[in-house]
């Protein structure tokens, strides 16, 4: 089996004990994804698992094989900014920039949830057909994602600038 | 500092204050005040693609050959003697290298603590690391493990067993007052001031408040964990390092390793975070000292639990404001006073009367600061030391003041807001703090503000306004250099030793270099976090753009004579001085005739050079001493509290401040709510929990201390004055530390008007808000 990250194969670590974190940054030297506590309280480690949000600090490597993960070097680059990618730089949703990649990777997994209809502590109507995406809401959705610096106004701007675009 | 320090200060701020202002820095102000294009605009961070690729290599991210990797452990005990000490089974667990004591760790020195006249004295204790078996406070380094992975280092840390004997130890603030030190100053002012008779003022006044403020330990949390990577290349020692003073580290290693200043290089590009907490502690020294034992490079990043337990945060503090009033309103009296945390092996006073001193005026005055001594992790500076929590309690006691006097808050601050420094009698180089209050006070709606406590509510929300003022000073250090190279192609490359955490400190160098020098944006590069470059002091204070700033401008000058040198008789602009010229539209012009235009190209290709290059240093920063600089800032809260739960929900958030210059409105405005969302959390929030039977913080992780999430921060709203000051760099003052400072006391005023409940007890907490 292998784990697939960002459309390239790699073998499973040889060692059961490696995170999904310390695969990707120290083992494949994919640095853009972060650790902040190594115990699943910050989110800076965010990374897609099979298009779903996880921290892969509290991820095994091993429990990744045969699955598919995209870390924030999957997303965009430098010359192609995915829309969320441009959008955090457009609003400022940064400023140390350490805990973006895993907002970004946040982000774009949140969208999803509430594209597919995933409810929130705030959502009021469970039965209605469409999540209204109100800042309270992705507020609350993005709350697993601490930030220092406190960009949070611009994180949240940047996100309802691209959830807006993509709305019906 | 000693008396003979304060001896010192105070005849250089004499001799200043006779020296004419036209012969200081900012004698004449910055010309770029008036003729800015770059400057003000709302620019984007030149790194910000990196950032939000994954691409930006911060400290840990640096690929290494032959990497190997240390885990510390830490002392469980407060005080005490390691009796027995047990390494057999780390030593021979699978991958590791090396297990470290004081047994084998080479013998080193003690770091030299923070001071304020050598910028290479930047150790936060100076206790001995590793040096023999005392333990001094709960989380101490006693051991490290090196190994072929992280995994296997963890591991074998969990293998060293340690017996102890536990001494008695000081863990209680309350008991360890009554031993207090009492400094003869703080950081370069003198402790205790007093002006009149203070408590014999106010024994006389018509209304007095005089009560006891207490705010608990806080730690900085930057996200990016501390982490060092250190490797040995024959007798050189190159560091990668998250760190906020670049050259000053390197220093100060190369003084504790008995190295030439040349032999170190400490690389620090990007810094995850700092707020004051990323400085020398004892992991980066382990780190350097192991790579040598080890002969390879190694790598130390410290758990987050690490941080908590040998990186220090800001001290607690037990403050008395005592505020008397004459019946008309006006302060007759102001005494702040109070006790703090620190250690005898550690360098941060927290200086939270400094604050105080320098917004109201009153008839007298009385400022004294006590350090009590505990066994405890030395506490640091950490965003607005000493101006964070000081405005707490002095805007709290007059909240306090106006309430008792039916007067309202702001009316009670334009009424005693002073026009002169209220102690020393300088001139403020520039002042609008009233006007920041007139403008914060329209923006916000304060005049929607019910003076009666608990008078609105909606369902079980009690909803309340406060507001409050803070203050906190310009600083410009000495020691800033630049190096300047003027390229073929007419491009730019500014470089420096300084620190990129967050503040934007390229993309705004780039913008004032693009307005100094006279080239467009695109034409100018910007090299940082390397002290190879010419040496940069640290980030600290608000200082650092006001700093680089000041080395830009020295260096400008110096470019602009070498290029008018180097322009020789053919050129439209020959036979003019420097001072009739500017730099403009890519080369130098005549000011008097600026059809009189020579381009750095052409300069540099008549002289067959491919590049100028120069180096200059800022000059001294004298203007701190003739005058009173300070950037202020009025903050206003609208926040509910449920009669429930005691929770407390903050709607809104608006500071207005008065700062000189702003630079780029993009980045200041991050700053500001910055600030402002970590001023929320010292508010509401956070507080580092010490179990005073055991000396140890119990809450470790960010899973306990709490600090705001997207959920606690509100839109936040932040509007400026934008009058430039005339005495500093580009008419700035410094940003980065104002924003939090008056937040707590613009929450816990709210609160009051909520509630009727005075919290004077940091953090407020749902526990003390709910229904009696």
């Amino acid at each position: 089996m292998t784990i697939k990250v960002n459309g390239q194969d790699f073998p499973p670590p040889d060692d059961a004990r490696v995170s999904l974190l310390d695969l990707l940054r120290e083992q494949l030297h994919l640095t853009g994804t972060k650790v902040g506590c190594n115990q699943g309280a910050c989110g800076a480690c965010t990374v897609l698992l099979d298009s779903r949000r996880v921290l892969s600090c509290l991820t095994l490597a091993v429990q990744a094989d045969g699955r598919s993960v995209t870390t924030i070097e999957g997303l965009g680059t430098a010359e192609a900014l995915h829309p969320l990618q441009a959008a955090f730089i457009e609003h400022d949703g940064f400023q140390c920039g350490y805990c973006t990649p895993g907002q970004i990777c946040a982000a774009t997994a949140m969208l999803e949830e509430v594209a597919a209809g995933m409810p929130s502590y705030l959502t009021v109507d469970l039965a209605a057909d469409r999540i209204t995406l109100s800042r309270e809401e992705v507020q609350e959705r993005m709350s697993g994602n601490l930030c220092r610096c406190g960009a949070h106004n611009g994180i949240i701007d940047a996100i309802l600038d691209v959830a807006g675009e993509h709305r019906p | 500092m000693t008396k003979i320090q304060n001896a010192v200060i105070g005849s250089v701020r004499t001799v200043i204050g006779w020296v004419p202002a036209g012969w200081l820095p900012g004698g004449s102000p910055d010309p770029l005040i008036e003729r800015r294009a770059a400057i003000g605009r709302q620019a984007s961070r030149l790194d910000g693609p990196l950032k939000v690729t994954g691409e930006a290599r911060f400290a840990a991210e640096v690929a290494v050959d032959n990497l190997s990797y240390a885990a510390l452990v830490h002392s469980p005990i407060t005080r005490g003697r390691i009796m027995r000490l047990d390494t057999d089974a780390a030593d021979a667990a699978p991958g590791v290298i090396l297990v470290v004591t004081h047994r084998n760790m080479p013998r080193l020195g003690t770091l030299a603590l923070i001071g304020m006249s050598d910028m290479s004295a930047i150790g936060n204790s100076d206790l001995p690391i590793l040096q023999d078996a005392q333990v001094h406070y709960n989380g101490q380094v006693v051991a490290a493990v090196i190994a072929e992975t992280q995994e296997q280092a963890d591991h074998a840390v969990s293998l060293i067993m340690i017996d102890y004997t536990a001494e008695p130890a000081k863990t209680l603030f309350e008991e360890a007052k009554a031993t207090a030190r009492t400094p003869a100053s703080v950081l370069i002012e003198k402790n205790h001031v007093t002006v009149g008779n203070a408590e014999r003022e106010l024994s006389r006044s018509a209304h007095i408040v005089d009560n006891v403020y207490r705010t608990p330990p806080h730690n900085h949390n930057a996200i990016e964990l501390h982490t060092v990577t250190a490797m040995w290349e024959g007798d050189g020692l190159l560091v990668h390092d998250t760190t906020q003073m670049v050259a000053p580290s390197a220093t100060a290693l190369a003084k504790l390793f008995g190295l030439k200043r040349e032999q170190v290089r400490v690389l620090s590009p990007f810094v995850g975070g700092g707020f004051g907490g990323k400085g020398m502690w004892d992991h980066q020294i382990v780190a350097v000292a192991v790579a040598r034992m080890v002969g390879r490079p190694v790598r130390l990043t410290l758990s987050r639990e690490g941080v908590y337990r040998i990186i220090g945060g800001r001290t607690p503090s037990e403050q008395r404001v005592a505020i008397g009033a004459d019946a008309a309103g006006r302060f007759t009296a102001l005494i702040h006073s109070g006790y703090s945390v620190m250690p005898p092996y550690g360098a941060c006073p927290e200086q939270y009367t400094l604050g105080s001193r320098a917004i109201y005026d009153a008839k007298s005055f009385e400022f004294l600061q006590r350090h009590v001594d505990l066994d405890i992790v030395p506490n640091t500076f950490m965003r607005a030391p000493g101006e964070a929590i000081g405005t707490f309690a002095v805007e709290s006691a007059v909240d306090e003041m106006a309430h008792a006097m039916g007067v309202d808050p702001i009316d009670m601050r334009m009424a005693n807001i002073a026009e002169r420094h209220p102690v020393s009698g300088a001139p403020f180089s520039q002042h609008a703090l009233k006007q920041a209050f007139t403008d914060g006070a329209e923006r916000f709606g304060w005049n929607r503000r019910v003076a009666e406590p608990g008078s609105r509510r909606e369902g079980e929300w009690r909803i309340g306004i406060g507001c409050a003022a803070g203050s906190f000073p310009y600083a410009r250090m000495p020691g800033a250099n630049v190096r300047i190279t003027l390229h073929g192609d007419g491009s730019a490359t500014i470089a420096c030793s300084a620190q990129e955490m967050g503040m934007g400190t390229a993309t705004v160098q780039v913008q004032h270099a693009a307005d100094r020098l006279g080239l467009p944006l695109e034409a100018i590069r910007f090299e940082l976090g390397d002290s190879d470059l010419p040496a940069s002091p640290m980030a600290g204070g608000s200082s650092q753009t006001a700093s680089v700033a000041g080395a830009i401008i020295a260096a400008a000058e110096k470019l602009t004579g070498e290029m008018l040198r180097l322009a020789g008789n053919a050129s439209p602009v020959a036979g003019l001085r420097a001072g009739e010229v500017r730099l403009t539209d890519g080369g130098i012009a005549s000011i008097a005739d600026p059809s009189r235009h020579d381009s750095f190209e052409s300069i540099l290709a008549r002289a067959a050079r491919d590049d100028m290059t120069v180096t200059a240093a800022g000059s001294m920063p004298l203007e701190m001493f003739k005058f009173a600089m300070h950037s202020t800032s009025a903050v206003f809260c609208e926040l509910r509290v449920s009669d429930v739960t005691g929770e407390v929900r903050v709607d809104r958030l608006l500071g207005s401040f008065d700062c000189g210059t702003i630079l780029n409105p993009k980045t200041a405005a991050s700053q500001f709510r910055g600030g402002m969302i970590m001023g929320l959390g010292l508010a509401l929030t956070e507080e580092t929990l010490f179990d005073g039977r055991s000396g140890r913080i119990m809450n470790a992780s960010l899973a306990d201390y709490h600090i705001p999430t997207h959920l606690d921060v509100p839109q936040i709203d932040v509007m400026w004055t934008d009058i430039p000051d005339p005495r500093s760099p580009l008419g700035a003052r410094g940003i980065g530390e104002i924003g939090i400072t008056g937040v707590g006391a613009a929450v816990a005023n709210a609160v009051f008007n909520a509630t009727g409940k005075r919290v004077r007890d940091l953090p407020i907490t749902l526990d003390k808000l709910l229904p009696d």
